[in-house]
């Protein structure tokens, strides 16, 4: 028997009195960490392959299981923690290059916890949004310079296309092939009950999602998957994705065991085969070349659908972002690197990239110090976990924040990180029919809309308080933040005032 | 403690205005008598007027009113001016001396034209020569304080109530067609003359009641196009965006209000299509500049006057008409004071504001 050097990470705790060896469980589990032993008569488990995904713990009739940390001391070492010895003996198993799913789980600061909102009291009332109207509508586009009107005031020429959302948040781009076609249509169907948008990610359209097109972000990415005159026309907007928060500078990967027939028709690939997209788009090699691939894409529509460009959070990103709104860009989608991914290297999701708050408010500022913030819609990526942090990127300056872990979320993903795998367990990040018909998409939909519904009225709530009833006069508004924590460099960045100021 | 400009003050307020749209002439102690029945609006931290038409003689000059804080102040402010204003007359403001009103700062009114050369090689039209200007003394000459940069119109202002401010500055010898008043109660006691109201900028004045909630995204959407708000009033930033809608982009009075004050979503999408196009238009250009909150607001200008109220009328402002002249002012009392049987009176509403233009030629344009 060879010698796992990696002591499991958690222990599957069964309480027996309560267990009726249904074996649930068994079934539940793709991970085959239950089993029944004894000629069937009891149910056992090997927690080694458990990635504490709780698919079993929630679906056991009898709620017998949980799952807790499986405890194993290494000799303490501050800087030979524990992980870094895993990850080395993995690779020294395998010699290669670490996957992980989801958002770095890294400690770095998130900021959204180290900004406070404000309130209004006496000199300026707060508005109640359950008997004012409070407006979330947004706009996204390019907007012109300023409004052409005749004498009368009458508006004269053509608007570029606007887009019009019920709501400043959108679902950020996941690819069928990366996740499941039941979970991309739950999300579609969401985005046009709520008067938003999902994003197909760099997989092509599946033809099923039809009826949804009017809500649909199409990518345009490095592999030009499934990119074609039809499924650029049958989009509310194009998006040229040059890099992703959770893996900057690289390209992405689908394993060829997740390219079934559907998968290759969406993505026009042979079955089978790996899905690589290469790390540069091999046209764009500098802001000239996306400037001509902008308009090319706007020529192949007719101008019709606004084109965004989807940029990782890096360290240049202020002026990077300034050039894509020169280049043409109608809209600038900035992704953190807390952002989630289907696969990344991680080393790369761990270390590369900056967070989405100072990001934001270094592209927005220096948009601004241009003077052509206006003439351009910013999106945000990187990781939104509740309503607050929408406002609080509205107001640090973005148009509207994409989301995608929250939904998914919502749709029953518990954060196991195994994305990568293929073999989750709740039929989202998965191509394995047995596992993609747990998720049903008739009620995945109504569970979404849900999260969304109830993120809009917080998101009124708050600004009800602080006086705003448009969310017009929230975006950039940055004295509605107050920094708690922050050094005098992250305040100076951020743009805004410490607490007590 | 920080200066107005060095931190924001939130106030409460009373405003008042009147307009003869012929053109007829209107005694200065009119409107003090309007602004002074609403003493307790005001805490005698800030009052002040706007006056349009008092400067016949000087009519195609600028009139510039400033505060000098030392005689260095005035000394390096007056050799900026000189050398990029061709400056007929320099004179003290006259002034009444009155109990009420203490600690005056050395107060100048200046009139003159832009030199020419200079305007030419910064290669601007005179508006934004003469408002860069403004702008360069009030952010880097410390002590002293353009406070009124207008053609034939002026601002006075003080720390004190209004109708000592009135008093004070001999309001009562000047009359114009159109004025404006404040009464403030900043929640703060900065103490400052520059941060009392009117504010004003070119030929614009502004008065207002309440606290913008708006004010950074409104600010941070005007700085874009080289304004400063060094002031980090309402006032100021409302101003600088009538401005900007008005001279730079040249939308008529009635849409550049359309634009501060646009009506809700719910109400636009009731709207007969061109007029949904037209408001859906205005407000995804303009975002940035629609304004929040608790405001009423009167935009003096050489063009007319106009009125304007928050969408939700978290703020009172009465208007009223009588023959040639319009009122308007916080409270209705103030109004019937100086106007007591007077045509027609209503509230303005958010959705509706009212313009109400002056009527004679030679004052058009710039
Ligand atoms: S699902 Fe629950 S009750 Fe059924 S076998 Fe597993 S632990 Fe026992
Ligand atoms: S992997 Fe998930 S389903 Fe399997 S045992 Fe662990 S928690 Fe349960
Ligand atoms: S999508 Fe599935 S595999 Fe990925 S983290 Fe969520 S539960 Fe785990």
């Amino acid at each position: 028997m060879s010698v796992n050097y990696i002591p499991r990470r958690f222990d599957i705790v069964r309480d027996n009195e309560r267990c009726v060896q249904c074996g649930c469980c068994v079934r539940q589990c793709s991970n085959e960490c239950h089993y029944f032993a004894e000629g069937g008569k009891i149910v056992l488990a090997d927690a080694s392959a458990c990635v504490a995904c709780h698919r079993c713990v929630d679906l056991c009739p009898t709620s017998a299981l949980s799952i807790q940390k499986h405890v194993c001391d290494y000799r303490e070492n501050a800087n030979w923690a524990p992980q870094y010895q895993q990850e080395i003996c993995r690779q020294a198993q395998t010699g290669g290059v670490l996957l992980s799913g989801m958002g770095t789980p890294k400690p770095y600061p998130i900021y959204w916890d180290k900004m406070l909102l404000n309130a209004s009291q006496v000199t300026n009332p707060s508005i109640d949004p359950l008997r004012e109207p409070m407006e979330i509508r947004t706009i996204l586009g390019r907007k012109p310079r300023q409004l052409e009107v005749d004498a009368a005031g009458n508006p004269l020429g053509e608007m570029p296309p606007q887009i019009i959302l019920e709501t400043p948040i959108i679902f950020s781009a996941m690819s069928f092939g990366s996740i499941s076609l039941n979970a991309q249509k739950s999300l579609a169907m969401a985005a046009k009950n709520l008067g938003t948008l999902f994003n197909t990610g760099e997989g092509g359209l599946h033809p099923d999602l039809s009826d949804y097109t009017d809500y649909a972000v199409v990518q345009v990415a490095s592999g030009r998957f499934g990119v074609h005159k039809d499924y650029l026309e049958n989009a509310r907007m194009i998006e040229i994705k040059i890099g992703q928060g959770a893996k900057p500078g690289i390209g992405g990967h689908l394993p060829g065991e997740k390219v079934n027939v559907e998968v290759s028709n969406a993505r026009m690939i042979p079955e089978g085969s790996d899905a690589i997209s290469p790390a540069p788009h091999h046209d764009i090699y500098s802001i000239e070349d996306l400037r001509q691939l902008i308009w090319s894409l706007k020529q192949a529509t007719q101008g019709k659908k606004p084109v965004s460009v989807k940029i990782a959070a890096v360290h240049n990103v202020a002026a990077i972002v300034s050039g894509c709104a020169r280049a043409g860009a109608d809209i600038i989608a900035i992704d953190g690197f807390r952002g989630g991914t289907g696969a990344a290297p991680t080393r790369i999701r761990d270390n590369v990239g900056i967070p989405i708050e100072l990001a934001l408010a270094a592209a927005d500022a220096r948009l601004r110090d241009e003077g052509i913030r206006s003439e351009v819609s910013l999106l945000a990526a990187g990781s939104f976990r509740c309503s607050a942090d929408i406002v609080k990127a509205i107001a640090l300056g973005a148009d509207a924040c994409y989301c995608a872990s929250a939904p998914l979320i919502a749709m029953g993903c518990h954060m196991c990180q195994t994305c990568h795998t293929g073999k989750c367990n709740w039929g989202i990040a998965t191509q394995r029919p047995e596992l993609t018909k747990r998720l049903n998409p008739d009620i995945m939909h109504e569970r979404v809309e849900n999260l969304i519904h109830a993120w809009n009225h917080e998101i009124k709530e708050m600004m009800g308080g602080m006086g705003i009833n448009s969310i017009d006069s929230l975006r950039g508004n940055r004295l509605m933040l107050r920094g708690i924590g922050l050094s005098e460099k992250e305040l100076q960045i951020l743009g805004i005032k410490h607490a007590g100021e | 403690m920080l200066r107005e400009g060095e931190v924001r003050i939130p106030s409460g307020c009373a405003i008042a205005a009147i307009i003869d749209k012929k053109g007829g002439m209107i005694n200065g102690a009119e409107i003090i008598k309007s602004i002074a029945l609403m003493h307790d609006r005001s805490n005698g931290l800030g009052g002040g007027f706007a006056a349009y038409g008092i400067y016949p003689e000087h009519k195609d000059e600028y009139a510039f009113h400033i505060f000098y804080d030392t005689a260095a102040a005035k000394e390096a402010c007056e050799e900026f001016l000189f050398k990029h204003f061709n400056i007929d007359v320099a004179e003290r403001i006259p002034t009444r001396k009155i109990a009420a009103i203490s600690k005056s700062p050395d107060i100048w009114r200046y009139f003159g034209k832009p030199n020419r050369v200079r305007m030419k090689n910064a290669r601007l039209d005179e508006g934004e020569y003469v408002m860069q200007c403004v702008t360069k003394v009030n952010a880097s000459y410390e002590g002293a304080y353009i406070f009124s940069s207008g053609k034939n119109m002026g601002c006075f202002k003080a720390v004190g109530y209004p109708e000592d401010v009135g008093e004070f500055y001999m309001l009562d010898t000047y009359n114009a067609y159109l004025w404006t008043a404040h009464g403030r109660f900043p929640t703060n006691t900065p103490g400052w003359w520059g941060g009392a109201h009117p504010f004003s900028l070119l030929d614009w004045s502004i008065v207002h009641n309440g606290e913008i909630s708006s004010y950074d995204a409104n600010r941070r959407y005007i700085e874009q196009f080289g304004y400063k708000c060094t002031m980090q009033t309402d006032t100021e930033v409302i101003t600088y965006l009538f401005d900007h809608l008005m001279r730079h982009h040249g939308l008529p009075t009635k849409v550049a209000a359309d634009v501060l004050t646009a009506p809700e979503w719910t109400e636009i999408d009731r709207m007969e299509p061109e007029k949904r196009e037209y408001f859906t238009r205005l407000r995804a250009i303009y975002s940035g500049a629609l304004v929040n909150g608790p405001f009423s607001v009167i935009l003096g200008s050489n063009k007319g006057l106009l009125a304007i109220n928050d969408r939700l009328k978290l703020r009172s402002l009465t208007a009223a008409t009588k023959g040639n002249r319009a009122y308007f002012a916080s409270e209705e009392s103030a109004i019937r004071i100086i106007c007591p049987e007077p045509e027609k009176v209503w509230s303005v509403s958010g959705a509706d504001p009212v313009f109400v233009p002056l009527e004679i030629a030679q004052e058009e344009g710039e």
